[in-house]
């Protein structure tokens, strides 16, 4: 079944339907007396006519041309694929909170405005942050809300020279992309040899024209950057202020926060560090937290409460606006929240123990065969420098192909730019020791197979629903649409 | 203890011993002295799934849903009929327990039912291509500023009033940030004045951008602005609309507008609250590589055979950085799944029937309210499936009255439009009886 391949405009047949509506119960009126005939289509919807069991059967089949955190192991780096508990589902589903519209009067949704308030809560006590905003979509939607304020904190204080952001050669691609977006040039500073920020780079970089500084603390090497209180100190000195790109804080919780750090302004994935799925894509949600230095700017509205009552604050003069439609991804905060209380304090703090043991754990096993860091702690992720003595032709992206045969994700892939045919694994929590060395055992039999038999690594993946797949033609030659 | 992590203390024991630590509080000995957390965190320490599922489930019954209630409030999130199949589809969990599809060769099914998705967003709005979607309709609009302003190398965006209000303050927080100018022209009896449209539009005008229908559920005449929008040199003509009323309104591709957007949420997606939510855009072939975020494309694989990919990455963020075109990251993954499920559902009668019935009814509520003469038509124009009314009564006060009586009201224009202080949007959907409608009705007769 996993060769099925149909589109569903190819399942098509005059005639055939899979709904049905209620008859009309009004006065039916011909439209064109209703809305004049200029205005509508005289031509037919071009859509597909399929039954409901045509409907099920394609997309069962197509999820079964798919893998999932749910089909097998997924260490792809810095995306923190940890398994997504049902009962968060369950909770998200749940009557009272999918069939509320988000302009009902706030006494008709008391429990919502409750769970974010409480969840804004939890979420500053993680972070070490004073008031959160729940709008912001995804994490890139929270680094162009932080940087949105960090823009309001420098504009309210008339100081409008300050047009730059420093970001590090190690950081997410997102970061530079949304220091663009919000109207700000990048600096790019250095790493040093060991893989943390160049303080002497940072320090060259640094002048009155710096809005801030973005960083992933654990980095992407997933290396802590024990210098921050430094950086902090030498950014606020400055005038600038700290963005904690929060992509990485699975290997922290409870044992350090951003607010501690001297960051100012923080965000979460919650799609990642706090177990909502990544749905193919999305939805996810960035919430951000502040320092009380950027209170103010927060995006409209904020969740607050006055005695036993929770309402959304409108009245903020001072804000930056909105950052989007509505009260963010209200389902997914449901999810998230779920999992804070069922991992509790002490269960959250477990969670990156056993993040950070894990990935130690898995590097160690890799080291005879992949370039790994030497003497490093690493925290939730690990970078390693590709294939130890491999054959020139043998890359990353072969061993990456080569896994699927295996069956397994592969790890993020050349990234960090800073290394060589990197090859990124973020192990998670929730994979148990048998799972990381039967992980490590295919790597290591894949390192042998490079050297012996390297044409299987360069022919794979072999099997996979389809072959290795030609990305240079689907770039040359768009076809971006059904044209039947 | 830790449902979701299976290691056991002697597995931690073991894994330690063979890396060299004495114990995991080794393995954060990297974190200085000074920044180690030394207490534990104030939360609630872990609970049973029982527990939580009680606690969490209260919560949501302090909530009132639109099946206590008879919804009549739209205003950019609607009550449209769901069909069934969406949540089981969206539930199989190779779908949504998967990521971003980086790796093509195992996520053939997330590829193609994006794929399948911008082929239906093209396909309803006649144009040639579709992302593979954006956070929501607000957002959407916002992208699509930015985009016109990148193609047009000009820096001033004009948007109509009758554009949702959120939207605009969306597009307001982003324009701000590029130091885009927006320029917001009035309504004239609901709908976009074109003598002030045409006022505001100049030579650096990047983009004209309206919304169809518009806030007030009012058919804007688009031939008219599309003109005006035209009428200067590499100006854009950007419009927001309502995927269902293309059931039965011309395709914005027909009616020259170079950006489609617009919320996707009546496109199968429950009202949670506001989110998460679809936003989509497509436009025209020459600006195809200017589109923010990921897009899907067919292909071949080694053996050539039909397979699907992200494509045209030359744009994002993860190979550009800064010369990206946005720093989108996400798509709306699940919700495109919804859209599409729920396009294929309908399929080719079927949204036209939701149109057809959404405007009938909506015609039907507007006729009966209006009837005894004690609540008014705020506007005098075609519209399709919202509608404002104005009265001697205050909104709030109307609202309050309908809730006791168990009717979810429409939304008080009046704070975002003081013009029309007594105004109340009305939403009525396929969804709605006539019984309904009769209902609201009287219960609005009886506060006179």
């Amino acid at each position: 079944m996993r060769k099925y391949n149909k589109l569903i405009f190819e399942l098509s047949k005059p005639g055939r339907t899979a709904y049905r509506l209620p008859e009309n119960d009004v006065e039916e009126i011909a439209v064109e007396e209703l809305i004049p005939a200029e205005y509508l289509n005289d031509d037919e919807l071009d859509l597909p006519e399929v039954s409901e069991v045509d409907i099920i059967r394609h997309y069962t089949n197509l999820s079964n041309k798919n893998f999932g955190v749910d089909t097998g192991f997924y260490p792809l780096g810095s995306c923190t694929m940890k398994y997504n508990p049902k009962v968060n589902e369950d909770m998200a589903g749940l009557e009272g909170f999918v069939n509320i519209h988000p302009l009902q009067p706030e006494e008709t949704v008391q429990g919502a405005l409750r769970l974010m308030y409480e969840l804004d809560q939890a979420l500053c006590e993680i972070a070490g942050m004073d008031k959160m905003t729940l709008q912001p979509a995804a994490g890139a939607h929270g680094e162009l809300t932080g940087l949105t304020l960090i823009k309001a904190y420098h504009e309210n204080r008339g100081d409008t020279n300050r047009t730059k952001i420093i970001i590090p050669d190690s950081a997410h691609g997102t970061n530079p992309a949304t220091a663009i977006m919000a109207g700000f040039d990048t600096i790019e500073i250095k790493s040093t040899e060991e893989g943390i920020v160049d303080i002497e780079s940072l320090k060259a970089a640094l002048s009155d024209e710096v809005a801030g500084l973005m960083l992933t603390n654990p980095n992407t090497l997933g290396l802590f950057e024990k210098n921050i209180r430094e950086m902090a100190d030498l950014v606020h000195e400055c005038g600038g202020l700290l963005y904690y790109d929060g992509a990485n804080a699975n290997a922290i919780l409870g044992k350090a926060r951003p607010g501690d750090m001297g960051f100012d302004v923080v965000h979460f994935n919650i799609h990642k560090t706090f177990s909502t799925p990544h749905g193919g894509g999305g939805p996810g949600s960035g919430p951000v937290g502040v320092k009380d230095i950027l209170l103010d700017f927060l995006p409209t509205p904020t969740v607050e409460k006055d005695g036993d009552r929770y309402y959304l604050d409108y009245d903020r003069p001072k804000s930056v606006g909105r950052m989007k439609d509505f009260h963010g991804h209200f389902n997914v905060l449901v999810k998230a929240y779920t999992y804070i209380l069922t991992m509790g304090r002490d269960g959250l703090e477990r969670a990156s123990e056993w993040a950070v043991l894990n990935a130690n754990y898995l590097a160690h096993k890799l080291k005879d065969h992949y370039n790994v860091q030497e003497d490093a702690i690493f925290k939730h992720e690990f970078v390693l420098a590709g294939l130890k003595d491999a054959l020139s032709e043998v890359t990353t992206l072969d061993v990456a192909k080569r896994l699927l045969d295996y069956g397994y994700h592969p790890p993020t892939v050349y990234f960090p730019l800073i290394v060589n045919e990197a090859i990124m694994p973020e192990p998670t929590e929730t994979e148990s020791v048998e799972t990381l060395e039967e992980f490590a055992e295919a790597l290591i039999k894949i390192a042998e197979e490079a050297k012996e038999d390297p044409e299987i690594l360069k022919e794979a993946p072999h099997e996979t629903p389809v072959r290795r797949v030609n990305e240079t033609q689907a770039a040359r030659n768009p076809i971006l649409k059904y044209e039947g | 203890m830790y449902p979701y992590i299976p290691n056991t203390k002697e597995d931690e024991q073991r894994m330690l011993e063979t890396i060299g630590f004495d114990s995991i509080d080794d393995l954060f000995s990297d974190i200085p002295e000074d920044l180690v957390l030394d207490r534990e965190l104030d939360l609630k320490p872990s609970m049973s799934e029982l527990e939580v599922a009680n606690y969490i489930t209260k919560l949501s019954k302090e909530n009132t849903t639109i099946n206590d209630l008879t919804c009549f409030l739209g205003a950019g999130a609607y009550d449209h009929y769901i069909p069934s199949i969406i949540g089981h589809i969206l539930s199989r969990s190779e779908f949504y327990t998967s990521y971003t599809p980086y790796q093509a060769e195992m996520s053939q099914g997330t590829l193609q039912y994006i794929f399948e998705y911008q082929s239906l967003i093209c396909k309803l709005t006649g144009m040639d291509v579709s992302n593979a979607s954006l956070y929501d309709g607000g957002t959407a609009v916002a992208e699509a500023a930015f985009m016109a302003s990148n193609i047009t190398r000009k820096d001033e965006i004009v948007v109509s009033k009758t554009v949702n209000p959120q939207s605009r303050e969306v597009l307001k927080t982003y324009a701000h940030l590029q130091g885009i100018k927006v320029i917001e022209v009035e309504d004239n009896g609901g709908v976009t004045d074109l003598d002030k449209l045409k006022a505001n539009v100049s030579d650096k005008t990047a983009a004209v951008i309206v919304q169809n229908p518009n806030f007030f559920g009012i058919i804007e005449d688009i031939e008219a602005i599309e003109e005006i929008a035209h009428s200067q040199r590499r100006t854009l003509l950007i419009a927001s609309v309502d995927p269902i009323s293309l059931g039965i309104l011309k395709t914005p591709a027909s009616l020259g507008v170079d950006i489609v957007v617009g919320e996707g949420q009546a496109l199968g997606m429950p009202l949670n609250f506001g989110g998460p939510y679809l936003g989509f855009i497509a436009t025209n072939k020459s600006h195809m590589r200017r589109l923010p975020g990921r897009i899907v494309g067919q292909t071949i694989d080694a053996e050539e055979n039909r397979a699907f990919v992200l494509t045209l990455q030359a744009r994002e963020q993860h190979i550009r950085r800064e010369k990206a075109t946005s720093n989108i990251c996400s798509n709306q993954g699940m919700l495109t799944l919804a859209a599409a499920v729920y396009f294929v559902t309908l399929g080719k009668k079927g949204l036209r029937e939701v149109s057809l019935q959404a405007t009938q009814k909506a015609h039907y509520a507007m006729n009966k309210i209006t009837e005894s003469g004690n609540y008014k038509p705020l506007f005098d124009k075609p519209f399709f499936k919202e509608f404002a009314i104005t009265s001697s009564i205050d909104a709030d006060e109307i609202n309050g009255k309908l809730l006791e009586e168990k009717i979810l009201g429409g939304y008080p224009l009046g704070e975002k439009y003081p013009q029309y202080e007594n105004g109340i949007l009305y939403a009525v959907t396929e969804k709605r009886s006539k019984d309904e409608i009769d209902r609201l009705s009287s219960v609005l007769e009886g506060m006179i």
